[in-house]
């Protein structure tokens, strides 16, 4: 049955939920984003306690350290709900798909100096496992985290990751073939060059609290790797080495990075902003880990630019300096 | 340069693998046991994660592309929806009262299923299952989305949505949905992925989403219907997940078999016990009918489950025990629970109704073994107290099952006249139960359902009212504080719907937007 309505106005008893009217203290319309986010995550009446983790509630503040007195205070800039999150990865994946397209289609991958290939290959490679695991890292923070804000972003995150896993994957069947993925791995898991990363990653594994592992993983870890590899080793110094095909490849990596910092540093600089306790929590943490992630990722940066390396990294470090004391925290 | 010409062309199948379970190594820095703490104590035995096949082989770029394209259509029909004030076009306005149910029984399940498969995803070691959990975790967002701003139109006009977050956790026949899926979650992984992947997703998903979706397109609620079947299509993939779940595990070890059939069995019960909210929906609810519970039951589960289960006999797997007694239930199910929705509906977030005649006529056709025996009386009697202004409501409290939290209105199997009483004694204290089968349940895991927040309970001990009550204070309304605790409206979202403002919003607006100007 399909009746002919005329279009008549009629006066709306409310804008939005009560949930979300109690949290901006009136009742408006609101964005998409804030009204598929905000309080979706059930805070109290729990009915069972996890077989698999008595000691807390399903939801449960105190498996992290941090203290918020609103756990949605975590938002994330990009009001990433699922729909604006998987356009604005699907424009993305076009122009990944162009690129590739590009360089296959006018064989630019002939054209690249030999070196800058092999050496493309020996560093990107392995960072496929490096990228799996971030996917798993975001998975725990997902799950474990306390609020619908976090691991709203968290799940987003980690699947980004699993598709730059893949993207790498491609780059290596491209520059290199099946075996290049066999050999990448064959160093992840072998050659010293790897251990330190690796064992970073690992270790981060059984990071329990689950803001620690966003800390270790997407402030540290990433925080380094990606404006060491993407912005600086590939579109700088590949691309003055007649590699910029390659930049082209991972245009998806660095836009990707710079995109998702803006979700990274607003929830660290809330969490810090929060409390002296939440700022010298985090700073312990970024204290154990920074150190570390900077000497795993020497010996993978002089894969490509041997001796340049320290220098590099150090650059790296200045900007990634600057950014912890936009958050406020210290190197 | 030759290498091109030596390059190894990768099948389909190989170019999956590369792109997601080679990309997992086996660690040496830390203890798989430590990475992966939560995959022995259930018992289940896997001896070799490569041995899962991949149910489907969706990369990310992939899955991008397709899943903004859908959103795309969707957010369009949503729009337009709300913009051509679509809910006016409902067969009336009693249907509504289906997506209440729907947004505040159903909806939160989909998010409590996105930290689910999160947590599933990051506990197994296998890397073909991780990706595949991840994905749905994924996919589960976009259904409460989807859900939340299809529905935030409706909430803007009628009542009985405004409070869905706050509501699912604390009103008592919503604690039905969240505890269902509060037991799965707090279960070990493998039995997560059997509760809600195979026995939810797979077996019984037709019973819920179909006549929710379906019953939608029959009373032209095109936004509804719109999130309903773009999900679907995420479903086929969580579906095809569910199957090769039970095959791998059953696969991997005969040990496995034992509790995987207890999980089948008690997990069937337990989404069963749920849809008790859908067949009064499907029966009493939904002004145009689709088709009845009972003629639902017998095609999607005992015809298309029947040949799933005998398929799965190669495994071992035996239909759930439960069958026989839903079997016996079907005729009585959608009744007894509309009856006892209809009396407690003081304390009910969407509205009940007497069937009208032509109803009724279709329930006796519908069941005409049960309806006119048993249930049309009671109708009948409502009716006439009604017509004398006794519009009939219980405002005492129902017992509760201890673990299907449903109230003790079910029947004995074999008696519909005779309510089903169960009991146990556990470390000096009795609990209640609906069935055999929740009595069962219970007697496997005492210290798990002991601890169950059965809301009849928590009024009794006074945590149900707001802060600064004083229930010893002269005139105390105990019903009117719970009801305030919940946010419930009262004379708003709860009553009957014969005089609701719902009736008369609806009424008024229709007939301003089907006027001749
Ligand atoms: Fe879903
Ligand atoms: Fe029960």
């Amino acid at each position: 049955m399909q009746i002919d309505l005329r279009t008549v106005t009629i006066k709306p008893l409310r804008q939005t939920f009560d949930h979300i009217a109690r949290y901006l203290g009136t009742d408006k319309p609101v964005s998409r984003y804030l009204e598929g986010s905000l309080g979706i995550q059930p805070k109290d009446v729990f009915h069972y306690r996890p077989t698999w983790d008595p000691e807390h509630e399903i939801f449960d503040v105190r498996r992290t350290k941090i203290r918020m007195k609103d756990w949605d205070a975590l938002k994330d800039p990009r009001q990433f709900y699922y729909g604006a999150y998987t356009s604005a990865r699907a424009r993305q994946q076009d122009t990944a798909e162009a690129n590739f397209d590009f360089v296959e289609s006018r064989g630019l991958v002939e054209t690249l100096p030999e070196d800058v290939r092999q050496a493309a290959v020996a560093l990107l490679v392995p960072l496929r496992h490096v990228a799996w695991g971030a996917n798993m890292n975001n998975a725990a923070v997902c799950a474990y985290a306390y609020g619908g804000m976090t691991a709203q972003a968290a799940i987003y995150q980690s699947m980004d990751q699993l598709g730059i896993a893949q993207y790498l994957t491609r780059i290596g069947l491209l520059l290199g073939d099946v075996e290049s993925l066999a050999a990448g791995k064959q160093a992840w898991t072998n050659d010293p060059v790897w251990q330190p990363l690796r064992r970073y990653v690992e270790d981060s594994f059984v990071v329990k609290d689950p803001f620690e592992l966003h800390t270790v993983q997407n402030l540290v870890l990433d925080g380094l790797l990606y404006p060491l590899v993407y912005d600086t080793i590939i579109d700088q110094i590949f691309a003055a080495r007649g590699g910029a095909a390659i930049a082209m490849l991972t245009q998806f990596m660095t836009q990707w990075s710079a995109e998702t910092r803006k979700w990274v540093d607003a929830t660290m600089k809330a969490i810090v902003a929060e409390s002296e306790e939440n700022r010298t929590v985090v700073q312990d943490w970024v204290d154990a880990w920074l150190p570390r992630a900077k000497e795993a990722l020497l010996p993978v940066a002089a894969i490509a630019v041997s001796e340049q390396a320290p220098a590099l990294l150090d650059e790296v470090m200045e900007g990634f300096a600057q950014r912890l004391a936009k958050i406020g925290l210290s190197a | 340069m030759d290498m091109q010409v030596a390059k190894k062309k990768l099948g389909l199948k190989e170019k999956y693998q590369v792109m997601t379970r080679d990309l997992d190594w086996t660690p040496t820095y830390q203890k798989m046991e430590d990475i992966y703490p939560y995959v022995q104590y259930e018992g289940i035995k896997i001896h070799d994660w490569d041995r899962w096949e991949d149910p489907f082989r969706l990369t990310m770029d992939a899955y991008w592309k397709y899943q903004a394209e859908k959103e795309k259509k969707l957010y369009a029909i949503i729009d337009a929806y709300a913009q051509n004030n679509g809910h006016l076009n409902v067969t009336d306005a009693r249907y509504i009262n289906t997506v209440k149910l729907f947004l505040t029984g159903v909806s939160p399940l989909e998010y409590m299923a996105h930290r689910g498969f999160a947590h599933v995803g990051r506990a197994f070691p296998g890397p073909g299952p991780r990706v595949a959990c991840l994905m749905q975790s994924l996919d589960e967002m976009r259904h409460f989305q989807t859900q939340v701003h299809a529905i935030s139109n409706y909430n803007k006009y009628y009542n009985g949505f405004h409070d869905f977050r706050k509501w699912h956790d604390r009103v008592w026949y919503l604690s039905v949905p969240k505890s269902f899926f509060d037991d799965a979650i707090t279960a070990g992984p493998f039995e997560f992925i059997v509760a809600i992947g195979f026995s939810f997703e797979y077996v019984l998903t037709n019973l819920l989403f179909v006549p929710f979706v379906s019953g939608a397109a029959y009373n032209g609620d095109m936004g509804t219907m719109a999130y309903g079947f773009s999900a679907q299509s995420d479903e086929a993939r969580h579906m095809t997940l569910g199957l090769e779940v039970i095959k791998f595990i059953l696969e991997q070890d005969p040990a496995n078999l034992p509790i995987v059939q207890r999980w089948i069995d008690k997990w069937t019960w337990r989404g069963y016990r749920v849809l008790t909210l859908v067949a009064m929906m499907m029966d009493y609810m939904l002004p145009k009918r689709t088709m009845s519970w009972k003629e639902a039951w017998e095609i999607y589960f005992e015809e298309n489950g029947g040949a799933l289960f005998r398929d799965l006999a190669r495994y071992g797997i035996r239909m759930p025990k439960c069958a026989e007694t839903i079997a016996f239930e079907k005729d009585h199910l959608s009744h007894q629970a509309w009856c006892t929705f209809y009396n407690y509906t003081a304390a009910t977030a969407f509205h009940t109704w007497l069937p009208n005649e032509d109803e009724m006529q279709w329930l006796s056709a519908k069941y005409p073994d049960s309806f006119d025996k048993y249930y049309r009386p009671r109708f009948d009697f409502w009716r006439e107290q009604a017509a004398k202004g006794n519009r009939f409501y219980n405002t005492t409290l129902p017992m509760l099952c201890q673990t299907c939290q449903v109230p003790l209105f079910f029947t004995e199997p074999g008696d519909p006249t005779k309510i089903c009483y169960r009991e146990t004694d556990y470390k000096g204290m009795k609990y209640h139960f609906c069935s055999d089968h929740c009595k069962e349940i219970f007697e496997h895991e005492p210290e798990k359902y002991v601890q169950a927040w059965l809301p009849v309970h928590q009024i009794y001990q006074g945590n149900c009212f707001p802060e600064g009550t004083d229930p010893t204070a002269e005139g105390f309304d105990p019903l009117k504080a719970v009801l305030q605790w919940y946010n419930i409206i009262h004379g708003r979202d709860n009553l009957d719907f014969e005089g609701s403002e719902d009736q008369r919003n609806f009424a008024a607006w229709r007939a301003q937007a089907t006027r001749n100007v």
